[in-house]
């Protein structure tokens, strides 16, 4: 039996052992704390707990489990609570009471829960890897699939039990392979969290995620498949932005992940999504999401492996054909546990203490986003949204700058507007989508021929504000010439009026393309108008205070989500009272 | 085991190496007997099979490699625990140093804590009325939340947090189960009293226990100060249903304890010197806050730091600020323009306010006035930024508005004094009055219902003319 030589916080060291491998688990003392190998040479195994160390004792036991850090995948994973390393956080306080004990050993799964089973393959069918052998209902909105494991050779199938009801460790199906040997096939099976999971192919990147949020889904739209960043300070908004985005966008799973932040936050989403009910499906939104919770006090080690952990599950529903959204809350927590391990190993640090490999981890985590088709066909993706805290609000920090390389979406929050209370505090001017290209026929497609037109005329008059910006805030807006303070009117209507958006507000919280693109058109018509009535000898002051500069930044709440038609009205009006304005004169 | 080790390897700073010792745990605490007589105490940090560090709490001074005795206790570092704690005063590491004995304790416990199960957490709803405007109108403290203040040296922060103890107090219904867990770290001696007066004067030094470790103490026990003024804090509300109000002050000594210690254990240094796992860390003190289900007591943090030369990107309040649920920033130039509370509203923010206000806990408009209070004092600065380059005469109309009502606001709103008790409802319709003071067509945050309701003209004019 090999025995523990050192501890030095969550790290701990055992000595000329040959038994173990890298990223093996590995149950650590007498209490059995999970823990992993993270290196390994001839005097010395290295060993990363993801519990407590408090009380470990050099020459307590190291046992090994034979098998990398795995996740256990099966139905009843949905609605449910996780910690970095799938425990169930409602069986730890049934065990052990509010507040969490080392070494409670917990399955993550419910195993006596029975689920209602059909059986997809019969006596003599081959089956291959990804193939689905029995689907059963675990929420009422999710149905899950059980596939045959990556991992197994595929064979032709010499039993199945009967459609009816078992339980995740229940034989459904047998298979024998080509050499004979025979694998029994349960409703779970197991994946390593690091190793990304296996598809037939990666798809191009041509559906947006729509979330409702106007900024978000017009200016800066993310892909189905894609990955986005949203750094921003504290105080800005980042995690009520991924709320915003967890409730609204258009996903069928959402993974929740809240790496290193408050426990409160965790109890708010819990109570929060499960009293909001999804528009689509009139279920609450637990019955769509999965939490993985390790909050900032939970031992750092198994923050580092949270992630991993969101994100294959995440792949696991995937390739069963879901779209999946992740809200990694926040990377840069995640971060800071590579460089809190990094540090406890000695090694040599790069970049403001963080590990040399940060880059090449950050990359790893980033691509696992993608529109696949998967192993048993048909299409499903996985879309990354991550958070980034970065230190001092300085987007220079290795970690922001790291993000940015491999994402292609860019959300940044920016403290002025937050201070102003304009949320999404997301800065037009900084932020960026590489994806509004591919993204473009979609919208055209399906929204309107001009969606793209009429959203680059938007972005156009931020883009002309933000240059006389430079100017009004050394002279004031008094100075600039008439058509200039149109604009600068116009490009208020857009961000009072359109980028901001109040999420308690019921009608303003999720608003739908159709509502975006006309509200846009509105602006625009205004601002032609305007413009023209300004040619036409208006004073540039009656324009502004025509009363359709308020009532435009008010549309958002005059005019219903399911009442679009007033759009019309307020055109026609809009046209009227124009041609009033111009008579007057 | 009861084996005592004479003599040590190596002493480095706070820490000392014993060699060819064994049945050592990690966290362990042990004592160590000096020649003359005198015990000190000691904490296991890293332990291998022949070789264990410990961390003196009381410093080295005086040890040698040969005069001492070290005798391990087999436990980790636990804490008496007793209500009698209310009314006392303890050191860092919780040995009572008022002279009046030990407490006798009903039970001991670890001072580490353990996580809080967020499924166990009991989302905080109930706000505490503070009675000063600007916190309660915008930055609303709630029970069981964790709300910083970030200050400066020379500002005025213990001086608010002893108002917000004292009129938090008051408007607590009876009063009965509110005590205050108060954790010193690194203060001066003045500090330290004021405080003890301020209870001694609020008549609520029954109700308090204090945590002291003066900033002349060893930093060891400055690290353990605030863990053991939560372990306490936690047992009187989680086993005897207390509402507790803990206030630390100050975390940046605290922080600043920790580098030195990280220093002299050789770790490898992450910002500003201080160590990789500084976040973590104070993540372990701030989220001891909060309700647990099962329990009607709860522990609301008022953490008090100061900003190094008033940076408020300075590692500490900064990671500080992306753990905590808000924070309260104290503004120097308002300090110097004589305004007390010299509250900085900008940056200032409570995160769990949203869901604390409104009907049912406030008054329906409250979310409306701060958003539109915000937004306003945002134009302010912008008016004034403007005013400092063109000069004031040149300004358009709406932005001379937005000037007056800036210097109103923070004459009127912001300043309050020490002595003033405001309730919820005078706060808001003094907000309400400020607004008035702008056209209406400018409050764009505020509904048609509450405008016709709330706002006026005449009130505004009465305000100008004082």
């Amino acid at each position: 039996m090999d025995k523990i030589y050192s501890v030095n916080g969550p790290v701990v060291k055992v000595r000329n052992t040959k038994s173990f491998s890298m990223l093996e688990m590995v149950y650590v003392g007498n209490k059995r704390l999970i823990s992993e190998v993270i290196g390994v040479n001839e005097d010395f195994t290295t060993i990363q707990v993801y519990e407590g160390t408090t009380g470990l004792m050099p020459g307590e036991p190291v046992a090994g489990s034979g098998a990398p850090m795995s996740a256990v995948l099966g139905p009843g994973i949905i609605s449910n609570i996780f910690d970095g390393i799938e425990r169930p956080l409602r069986r730890l306080e049934d065990l052990t009471g509010a507040f969490i004990d080392d070494g409670a050993e917990v399955s993550p799964l419910d195993e006596e829960k029975k689920y209602s089973c059909t059986i997809k393959v019969k006596v003599g069918d081959n089956l291959s890897p990804g193939e689905i052998y029995c689907t059963c209902p675990e929420t009422p909105v999710i149905e899950h699939r059980c596939m045959l494991s990556p991992l197994s050779k595929g064979g032709e199938v010499i039993w199945t039990a009967e459609d009816g009801d078992y339980t995740v460790n229940d034989t459904v199906v047998k298979i024998k392979n080509i050499y004979g040997e025979i694998e029994e096939l349960t409703l779970c099976q197991k994946w390593p969290i690091r190793t990304p999971r296996p598809s037939a192919k990666r798809l191009p990147i041509d559906k947006p995620l729509i979330t409702g949020q106007r900024i978000v889904d017009t200016i800066l739209p993310v892909a189905k498949g894609g990955a986005a960043a949203i750094p921003g300070g504290f105080g800005t908004g980042k995690t009520m932005t991924q709320h915003q985005l967890a409730k609204w966008c258009d996903a069928d799973i959402i993974v929740y992940i809240g790496c290193g932040e408050r426990g409160n936050e965790m109890t708010q989403v819990l109570e929060e999504f499960s009293e909001l009910i999804d528009p689509r499906t009139n279920r609450p939104l637990t019955d769509r999401t999965v939490l993985i919770a390790n909050t900032s006090n939970m031992p750092v080690a198994a923050r580092e492996a949270s992630i991993y952990t969101g994100i294959t599950l995440a792949e696991y529903y995937r390739d069963m054909g879901y779209h999946i959204a992740i809200m990694a809350d926040s990377t840069s927590r995640w971060a800071e546990a590579l460089r809190e391990i990094s540090g406890r190993l000695e090694e040599m640090p790069a970049e403001e203490g963080f590990p040399a490999y940060l880059p090449s981890r950050i990359s790893e985590f980033y691509e696992r986003a993608g529109y696949v088709k998967p192993l048993g066909g048909g299409e499903g993706s996985v879309t990354i949204i991550g958070a980034v805290s970065p230190q001092g609000s300085d987007f220079s920090e290795p970690v922001t700058q790291n993000t940015k390389r491999f994402v292609r979406c860019f959300w940044a929050l920016d403290k002025s507007l937050a201070y102003a209370r304009h949320y999404p505090a997301i800065n037009w001017n900084t932020s960026y989508s590489e994806y509004v290209e591919d993204l473009a026929d979609y919208y055209n497609k399906n929204v309107a021929p001009d969606f793209m037109a009429v959203r680059q005329e938007i972005s156009n008059i931020l883009v002309e504000e933000n240059t006389l910006m430079e100017i009004v805030k050394l002279m004031g807006t008094d100075v600039l010439p008439d058509d200039q303070k149109l604009l600068i009117e116009a490009a208020r209507i857009v961000r009072v009026g359109f980028l901001q958006q109040n999420a308690y507000h019921k009608e303003d919280t999720y608003v739908p393309l159709e509502k975006q693109y006309l509200m846009m058109k509105a602006i625009l018509q205004f601002y032609n108008l305007a413009k023209k009535a300004l040619a036409g000898g208006v004073n540039v002051d009656k324009i502004i205070h025509c009363g359709w500069v308020e009532k435009l930044i008010k549309v958002k709440y005059d005019i219903p989500n399911d009442k679009l038609e007033m759009f019309k009205d307020y055109e026609s009006q809009m046209e009227k009272d124009f041609a009033q304005l111009t008579e007057v004169r | 085991m009861n084996l005592k080790y004479i003599g040590l390897s190596e002493i480095n700073g706070p820490l000392v190496a014993l060699d060819k010792v064994s049945g050592i745990s990690y966290d362990e605490m042990a004592e160590i007997r000096l020649d003359d007589g005198t015990k000190r105490l000691a904490r296991v940090v890293e332990v291998s099979k022949d070789k264990a560090v410990l961390q003196v709490f009381e410093g080295t001074k005086g040890l040698s490699l040969k005069n001492t005795a070290t005798k391990f206790e087999g436990k980790p570092m636990e804490i008496a625990l007793s209500t009698e704690m209310l009314g006392r005063i303890f050191n860092g590491a919780g040995k009572p140093i008022d002279g009046l004995g030990d407490i006798y304790p009903e039970k001991y416990a670890d001072i580490n804590g353990k996580p809080l199960n967020p499924v166990s957490r009991r989302y905080p709803r109930n706000y505490i009325n503070t009675g000063i405007s600007s916190i309660d109108a915008l930055m609303t403290l709630i029970r069981g939340q964790k709300l910083p203040i970030f200050s400066g040296s020379g500002l005025s922060h213990n001086k608010l947090a002893v108002q917000i103890v004292r009129q938090a107090k008051i408007a607590d219904e009876n009063g009965q189960d509110f005590a205050i867990v108060f954790g010193a770290m690194g203060v001066k001696n003045d500090v330290a009293d004021y405080f003890r007066r301020s209870f001694e004067e609020t008549g609520s030094l029954q109700r308090v226990a204090m945590f002291i470790n003066m900033s002349n103490d060893p930093i060891i026990e400055r690290i353990l100060t605030p863990k053991c003024a939560l372990t306490c804090a936690e047992y009187l509300a989680f086993e005897h249903n207390m509402h507790i109000l803990v206030i630390l002050t100050d975390m940046t000594s605290y922080a600043e304890a920790l580098r030195e210690f990280s220093s002299s254990k050789g770790e490898i240094p992450g910002r500003k010197g201080y160590p990789g796992y500084l976040y973590s860390d104070l993540a372990s003190i701030y989220e001891r806050a909060g309700i647990v289900k099962g329990s009607t007591g709860s522990v609301t943090q008022i953490p008090i730091l100061t900003m190094p030369n008033d940076d408020i990107t300075h590692p500490v309040p900064d990671l500080t600020g992306y753990i905590t649920e808000g924070q309260i920033v104290m503004d120097r130039n308002l300090d110097q323009t004589g305004v007390y509370p010299a509250i900085s509203v900008l940056p200032s923010l409570s995160r769990l306010m949203k869901d604390g206000i409104g009907e049912g806990f406030t008054r329906e408009d409250h979310q409306m006035v701060a958003n539109q209070l915000f937004a306003a004092y945002a134009k302010v600065s912008d008016a004034r930024a403007l005013a400092s380059v063109i000069g004031e005469e040149e300004l358009s109309d709406i932005d001379k508005a937005y000037i007056k009502f800036g210097t109103l606001f923070e004459e009127h709103f912001i300043n309050q004094g020490f002595d003033v008790n405001r309730t919820i409802e005078e706060t808001l319709d003094l907000g309400w009055t400020l607004l008035s003071t702008l056209p209406k067509s400018e409050l764009d945050r505020v509904d048609e219902e509450h405008l016709e309701k709330y706002y006026s003209a005449e009130k505004a004019s009465a305000l100008t003319q004082e």
